[in-house]
């Protein structure tokens, strides 16, 4: 008698075997690279599929020159060590327009500097398919997501005209102009990628992990003051606090937890005895209901 | 990391490895509408303590939003996550939810339950190991759940667990779940279940979900989650190896291995295997990984083999055990499920996308349609979208498969539209048909291109495309005239004169003008292959069969030619009554009036017979032919 493979051996066979399949169906497909904790667990995961080759596709960074500074460094290790080649983009129109996450909405400066720049990068490379590292588990509207995910001429996702996908028989076809999402990760939850990055010893930004940290206290949230760009309101003034992230994005918009938690295993023992979920350290996600489905519909990761 | 030592620490690393070898169970729920799904999966969630508190913040506020369980919490809001759903309180996709317990973590498929949406109902059996059925206590097994169960069982489910619902309604009387348990049982008999769980519970009191309630004291089985904690339904371990290659792997000359998922059975280095279709044998050399060579791999693993051999191998062909090889067949009974607004007709070309092949591939025969509710068989000429039907699929080529009940992953495949590269369909292989595959292709002495070096010609098809009265048969036989008169071996089909012996059988349906083209190409075919210059007049109002036609030929042996007049022109023309009697109704699916015709997107010739008369395009064509063909 066999036993069942676990939880972990089925997540990564099945992502696995999507990364083959996008790389052999796809003319140009790319990795974006986010410099994430799920990124982090793509790369590894990327570096797995391919072996002994070296991944067949470039990394694509949207850099809206708000993102934390290790994150940056992190990027670029990653790209050295794992023999990517990088690409950076930056929508330098939103830049000289002076588009912003303190003088501009969530909402306008995520359109802006980051949905607006993957698909001008996209275009301007001309990728059929962005392999990216979402989660059915971060959020309702992502639960309804195919793991291959059609994108209209204008990048526009369609829910309600979605591909029925069955088994792992993935329809990979194009119409002119069209592409594809590609989520290798879909059915991990937040749990699984800590689990799978303590089991596999996989490197992440420190950020995850507390430390002393220059944080304001905004609403409630904790906000990592990562430059001297971070403009403060009246009567604010800096704190030194243990915190660590959950989750990372910009971090003008990103709230940092905490914590004591100093190793994957640490942050996972944490992670059972939390009550809330990830995406809440996001602050573009706490617009109107369900704010994050439109943003999709738009093109946004 | 540092290695902890404390007691609690202990505690904490006994716990991280049990979570490191847990297992998943995926499963799919289903059942009528208001059966109360969502609110089972939402109340299971909640006491499996698998929300966070954010979530349940934001379920209570939402529950005063939109609910409609009053002011108690409205549990089916978890699920229901697309804005469009919330208004109009129906689940319309399938929506996936995590959750575990100390014993397993849960990949949940919720699908829909109102009739329209069966394809997701499909879509989430096909990646299930076991199906929950919601019954309503109150209105026992309904034509849905029929439906669902039986889709569910065609699509390989064979444990289902049957929750029979809202039991408080029925004074959690133990007859009436009796009663739907053994109708239920009885429809399980017919549709091949191997296993029926039976639990009674009440999604909106919590009564048997995560444990025993206090009103069915003369239930003493396990709670509905228990149950799902401990059922096995893993598929597909046992048996011999199958491994469909994904990908070919050669970094350098140095290595090349054979990337894929074991979609059955184990291997191990020096296992004997063969490569099908093209039949090698070898042995495997290597289990490659990125965390080292493997001394085994089984079902449902991701490896990339080394074979002893030089060995010539490709995406899409299947690495099985050589004592135990699969089945190789070009024709199969089939069951499909039609997933598309636009119907399947049978003849028609789609992409067939079968383990990592994709080829070109019909329904060839449609046997009947099975109506879900009743099981009853009817006869059916076309499928409409959420239609389940049994027939025949036709392939270009021969593939190694198994039959979608031994191993789904080499027995269900994908119709792919071949313009718009949408899902249209899907099926499962039953068995392998021996038909015209199994008569081998007779060589004969003298060739296609002998017969054309006698003619002296580039034999070929001009195939005229356009509305009635639009002027195909007149330029064509223009045409003919001037090829003739040149001392070129010509032949004129036109599909009027058709239609008095080869195709007298056919109608005007979609259906029949499929079959139509496809008689009138395979006849083509035979002319080219005779020498001659063919020209064929047809409405050939489908851009899918002109397509299709153009496939069977050689390069540059078709020459698509649009024969363009404007509907009003046509129907002013009307040489033969046929618009007027079409506007009154006298004749039915008549091209143009309530037949659609799809104009050619890139032909070879653009025929305006508006303003140039037939004997100056018949003109065209000939230069045409002389510059390009002659």
């Amino acid at each position: 008698m066999v036993t069942e493979l676990s939880t972990l051996r089925q997540l990564e066979a099945e992502s696995i075997h999507i990364f083959r399949e996008a790389a052999a169906e796809f003319r140009k497909p790319v990795l974006l690279f986010s410099g994430g904790k799920d990124s982090a667990v793509l790369l590894h995961l990327a570096r797995k599929t391919f072996y002994p080759e070296r991944p067949p596709m470039p990394l694509l960074h949207i850099d809206t020159t708000w993102k934390f500074r290790e994150m940056i460094a992190f990027r670029d290790a990653c790209a050295r060590d794992g023999g990517f080649a990088l690409l950076v983009h930056t929508n330098e129109d939103g830049l000289a327009r002076g588009i912003n996450p303190f003088d501009h909405s969530a909402a306008l400066y995520t359109q802006v500097m980051k949905t607006e720049a993957l698909k001008q990068a996209l275009d301007k490379h001309g990728f059929d398919a962005a392999i990216a590292g979402a989660r059915r588990d971060e959020e309702k509207s992502r639960a309804k997501e195919r793991i291959f995910s059609l994108r209209s001429q204008a990048h526009r996702w369609d829910p309600k005209s979605q591909r029925p996908e069955l088994w792992r028989l993935f329809n990979c076809q194009l119409q002119a102009g069209e592409t594809m999402r590609v989520f290798p990760l879909s059915n991990w939850t937040e749990f699984d990628v800590w689990l799978y990055i303590h089991t596999e010893n996989i490197a992440v930004v420190p950020l995850y992990f507390a430390a002393e940290r220059l944080v304001i206290e905004r609403g409630g949230a904790l906000f990592v003051m990562d430059d001297d760009r971070y403009r403060l309101n009246p009567g604010e003034a800096p704190l030194r606090r243990r915190v660590r992230f959950r989750t990372l994005g910009c971090y003008p918009l990103t709230a940092a937890v905490e914590s004591d938690a100093t190793t994957p295993a640490e942050v996972i023992r944490e992670t059972i005895s939390a009550g809330m979920s990830e995406r809440r350290g996001r602050l573009i996600d706490q617009d109107p209901a369900n704010s994050f489905e439109g943003m999709k519909q738009d093109g946004y990761f | 990391m540092a290695e902890s030592t404390g007691p609690e620490d202990r505690v904490f690393g006994d716990l991280l490895r049990r979570e490191t070898q847990k297992g998943t169970l995926r499963f799919m729920t289903c059942g009528s509408v208001d059966d109360g799904k969502s609110t089972l999966l939402g109340r299971l969630l909640f006491e499996a303590d698998a929300l966070h508190s954010d979530q349940l913040a934001a379920l209570h506020s939402d529950s005063g939003r939109f609910g409609t369980a009053g002011t108690d919490l409205d549990y089916s809001l978890l699920l229901d996550g697309l804005e469009a759903e919330r208004e109009q309180k129906i689940t319309i996709d399938v929506a996936y939810r995590t959750f575990a317990t100390s014993r397993r973590k849960f990949v949940v498929a919720d699908t829909p339950g109102h009739e329209q949406y069966t394809r997701n109902m499909a879509t989430a059996a096909s990646t299930a190991d076991l199906a929950v059925l919601l019954v309503d206590a109150e209105r026992g097994l309904l034509p849905q759940t029929r439906r669902h169960a039986y889709i569910a069982a065609l699509l390989g489910i064979r444990v289902f667990v049957l929750a029979v619902n809202k039991m408080d309604r029925v004074d959690y009387a133990q007859s009436v779940f009796d009663r739907i348990t053994a109708d239920f049982k009885a429809l399980a008999a017919r549709l091949k279940v191997d296993e029926v769980r039976s639990v009674p519970v009440s999604a909106l009191n919590g009564d048997n979900i995560t444990r025993a309630s206090d009103w069915t004291g003369w239930y003493s089985g396990p709670s509905l989650l228990e149950v799902l904690e401990t059922i096995s339904a893993e598929r597909g371990a046992e048996g011999p190896l199958r491994l469909p290659v994904q990908r070919v792997v050669r970094p350098d000359q140095s290595f090349r291995g054979y990337a894929g998922t074991i979609a059955q059975g184990a291997v191990r280095p020096g296992d004997a295997v063969v490569v099908q279709p093209s039949g090698q044998a070898t042995t495997v050399a290597r289990i490659v990984t990125f965390d080292g060579d493997l001394g085994a791999a089984r079902q449902g693993q991701a490896v990339t083999l080394a074979l002893q051999d030089e060995t010539d191998v490709s995406r899409g062909d299947v690495i099985a055990a050589a004592a135990d090889p699969l089945e190789q067949a070009d024709q199969f009974a089939v069951h499909v499920v039609w997933l598309d607004k636009a119907p399947l007709y049978p003849g028609r070309a789609y992409q067939v996308k079968i383990g990592h092949r994709t080829l070109t591939g019909q329904i060839t025969e449609l046997k009947h349609r099975i109506d879900v509710n009743t099981f009853d068989k009817h006869a059916a000429r076309h499928l409409d979208c959420n239609d389940i039907a049994y027939g025949t699929l036709s392939l270009d080529r021969a593939i190694a498969f198994e039959p979608y009940a031994t191993c789904p992953t080499l027995g269900g495949f994908i119709l792919i539209d071949r313009f718009s590269k949408a899902t249209v369909g899907c099926g499962m292989i039953e068995f392998a048909l021996w038909r015209a595959s199994t008569v081998p292709w007779q060589d004969l002495e003298i060739t296609k291109a002998a017969r054309a070096t006698l003619t002296g010609q580039k034999p070929l098809v001009l195939w005229f495309t356009g509305l009635s009265g639009a002027g195909k048969s007149t330029v064509a036989d223009a045409v003919a005239t001037r090829l003739h008169g040149r001392g070129r071996h010509c032949y004129l089909l036109d599909g009027d004169n058709l239609r008095h012996g080869l195709n007298r059988d056919l109608g005007f349906r979609p259906e029949d003008r499929v079959e139509n083209i496809r008689r009138v190409g395979e006849v083509a075919k035979l002319f080219v292959d005779a020498g001659l210059i063919v020209l064929v007049s047809l409405i050939s109002p489908f851009r899918n069969e002109r397509a299709m036609v153009r496939e069977m030929m050689g390069t540059d042996e078709f020459v698509e030619i649009f024969v363009d007049a404007p509907l009003e022109v046509c129907e002013q023309r009307d040489p033969k009554g046929l618009y007027a009697r079409a506007r009154a109704g006298e004749i039915g699916n008549f091209t143009g009036i309530d037949s659609p015709y799809e104009p050619p997107e890139t032909p070879e010739l653009v025929l305006n017979t508006v303003d140039t008369t037939a004997d100056a395009l018949a003109d065209r064509v000939l230069a045409y032919y002389d510059r390009e063909l002659g």
